[in-house]
């Protein structure tokens, strides 16, 4: 789960890491309130969980309170990369006298955490890393063993972060490890992390991650779920329960169980020439209601001119799956789109001899995969054809 | 014996008296798995599963007293993690977890910890193992499939069972099929499964389905190539799936050019190792290539 900037501040804010003061706000009015309580100058940035906000305009500096609003208004609104601006963060903006970069995460390959740290703050860590490989340093850390001062030590010094600055840098990476662990973070990041002319090292953003299987250790980050960024489509999806969802840009809609076959099965699809329009992979032990939910979220896209259902039993029975895919006929009224039903695995037959007895015009048996994939693009094909 | 498994293995099971454990250690005993304990705290000295499998308050017991060194999971996910190190320190061999959605940093922290003391832990966030004819632990349906010559070894549940039922169908069964599990840390990855298919005398070719995300499907085709005779043959699914968005899988996601399904193919196929487009195409290779 990504967090926006003032949401992973407010996390950071908890273990102790020294952010820039400042408060979201949704309008130009309210922008304006927290500019004339922070005085001076401030810097108003749009709240996207996508990268690449300052270069498209999103990060603005307004010298007086007047300045905010006009700004906040012309932010708040703005597209970045298909990501709607709803809030911008008002901070008061300081002095930076050093730009550096820190960031904890989950190696996978290496079943470690890694840390990363870098003299070079303030630009895109993936060019960082291939222009400029000597100015990053890359530490592993045994989660068994946790943080050490020499893993500090490490960071700072293969990252080339001058000697006189390591005392508050090292400080602040310890906390963010902390954060990282204490949080169930899958990745903290803080670029740019700058010096101050006082000498003090600060956060200025803030990219936090969250693991969603741990929220329930965290009942405080709750409040941070949000999914008003999502498109229309994911959100219903979610709404019933249907994490599993992703939009695709083509016609074919596909539903399978089980993560692997579900990818599969969108393959099978582009292989028979199709398009698919989603993936949505329903998981095991779905029953009925579920399976109706799942062709309601699919078919409420108008872009589908087929459904490919791709089911292999385990956990998951036939009979429920068929008795849901009629549930949801039942339920949308007059179905158009055609459903090419492929049932095999845990009560297969049975599910299969269901669907016979309804005998439903728009329910297309297929015997195998391949076929049932072939038939979902064909059927696609003709209506986009008519 | 085949490959981690076979029919003297004794299982005990976490989560035994629960819905998913009750369900599917029935179906596994009614396949011949010899489940020899159960262990829910607070149950101790009950009965579990139609009154076949006693019950402990602790996996310790049931190695002490029924003589359990194989442990199968299914503990919702805020207590799986303590259950793969109960059953580490209570002597099992095998581990199996089934559960799905343990924290990452739990699992950080008992991976290197499981690694240590040798055990072999087979998921998180899978079907767990099969070998056919002989026994099941876990939730693959064991009816799709039947004693072969072919070891198997998936990140997936059912794209899994979608191959082993068409390799079946195609006439030809299993040595084993493990499920090693969709999450970013699994207890056992593709070279440590690849190591034992390659010494175990019932397998003479393997299948490795794989997906998007991560890298250890290229490790193992390095791995293949220097160290594994016998032929293999392997499947990636995820080709149309974009960048940045994760894939049912917590481990399925294609970030920028890592991880993509292309990528992974190609490394196979430059190491010489054949690669099905399709889950059926990869069945009717895996069996040609037993020659």
């Amino acid at each position: 789960m990504d967090l926006t900037e003032y949401q992973g501040k407010q996390v950071f804010r908890e273990f102790g890491i020294p952010v820039p003061e400042g408060k979201p706000a949704s309008s130009p009015a309210k922008a304006q309130q927290i500019a004339e309580k922070l005085g001076g100058t401030v810097v108003v940035k749009a709240q996207v969980k996508v990268g690449g906000r300052g270069k498209a305009g999103g990060v603005k500096l307004a010298q007086t309170p007047a300045e905010t609003a006009e700004v906040a208004k012309q932010i708040i609104g703005m597209d970045i990369k298909g990501h709607m601006v709803r809030q911008v963060l008002i901070e008061r903006a300081g002095d930076i006298a050093a730009e550096y970069y820190a960031s904890f995460m989950l190696d996978r390959g290496a079943k470690a955490y890694l840390g990363m740290c870098s003299a070079k703050g303030g630009m895109d860590i993936e060019q960082v890393a291939a222009e400029e490989p000597d100015y990053l340093a890359k530490v592993h850390i045994d989660p068994l063993v946790g943080i050490k001062q020499f893993h500090l030590n490490e960071m700072m010094s293969f990252g080339k972060i001058p000697r006189e600055h390591q005392k508050a840098v090292g400080g602040l990476l310890e906390k963010l490890f902390r954060c990282f662990v204490g949080a169930d973070a899958a990745l903290v990041e803080v670029n740019p992390l700058v010096m101050t002319s006082a000498g003090d090292a600060i956060a200025l953003d803030a990219k936090v991650s969250l693991d969603e299987n741990a929220l329930y250790r965290h009942p405080e980050f709750t409040k941070l779920v949000d999914n008003r960024d999502l498109p229309k489509q994911e959100r219903a999806a979610k709404d019933l329960g249907l994490g599993n969802f992703v939009a695709l840009d083509g016609y074919v809609g596909v539903i399978g169980n089980g993560a692997g076959l579900t990818m599969s099965t969108l393959d099978v699809v582009a292989e028979a020439g199709g398009k698919p329009a989603n993936f949505l992979d329903i998981g095991g032990g779905a029953n009925a209601e579920v399976m109706a939910n799942a062709i309601g979220v699919i078919l409420s896209d108008r872009k589908v001119k087929s459904l490919m259902v791709n089911i292999f039993g385990g956990i998951t029975r036939g009979d429920e799956v068929a008795k849901g895919i009629l549930a949801a006929i039942d339920k949308l009224g007059d179905v158009k789109v055609p459903i090419v039903v492929r049932l095999d695995g845990t009560n297969a037959e049975e599910g299969r001899a269901i669907l016979q007895k309804a005998n439903h015009p728009k329910i297309v048996p297929a015997a195998t995969m391949l076929d049932a994939a072939a038939k979902a693009v064909e059927l696609a094909k003709k209506r986009r054809a008519s | 014996m085949s490959v981690l498994l076979d029919k003297d293995t004794r299982v005990v099971v976490s989560g035994v008296t629960g819905s998913e454990g009750t369900f599917h250690t029935r179906r596994n005993i009614a396949y011949g798995t010899n489940v020899v304990a159960g262990v829910t705290p607070g149950k101790g000295g009950q009965r579990a599963v139609d009154d076949k499998v006693p019950v402990f308050d602790t996996v310790a017991e049931a190695v002490q007293k029924e003589g359990a060194n194989a442990s199968l999971i299914f503990v919702p996910a805020r207590f799986a993690a303590d259950s793969i190190v109960e059953a580490v320190d209570a002597g099992c061999s095998l581990v199996v977890c089934i559960t799905e959605g343990i924290p990452t940093r739990d699992m950080a922290e008992v991976y290197p910890y499981v690694r240590a003391k040798g055990v072999a832990l087979i998921g998180p966030n899978c079907p767990g193992l099969i070998s056919p004819g002989k026994a099941n632990m876990g939730i693959i349906p064991g009816e799709i499939t039947g004693p072969g010559p072919i070891g198997l070894i998936s990140r997936s549940g059912t794209l899994t069972y979608q191959v082993m039922y068409e390799m079946f169908s195609g006439g030809v069964g299993q040595s084993t099929c493990v499920g090693i599990g969709g999450d970013p840390i699994v207890g056992s990855n593709f070279i440590d499964m690849l190591a034992r298919f390659q010494a175990d005398p019932e397998t003479d070719a393997i299948v490795l389905i794989g997906e998007i995300g991560g890298d250890e499907e290229e490790k193992a085709a390095a791995y293949i190539s220097e160290h594994v005779t016998k032929p293999v043959t392997a499947y990636i699914a995820g080709f149309t799936a974009p960048e940045g968005k994760r894939m049912g899988h917590a481990g399925a996601i294609v970030s920028g050019s890592k991880g993509t399904a292309k990528a992974k193919k190609e490394t196979f196929e430059s190491f010489g190792i054949r690669v099905g487009t399709n889950p059926t195409e990869t069945a009717e290779l895996a069996v040609k290539s037993l020659g």
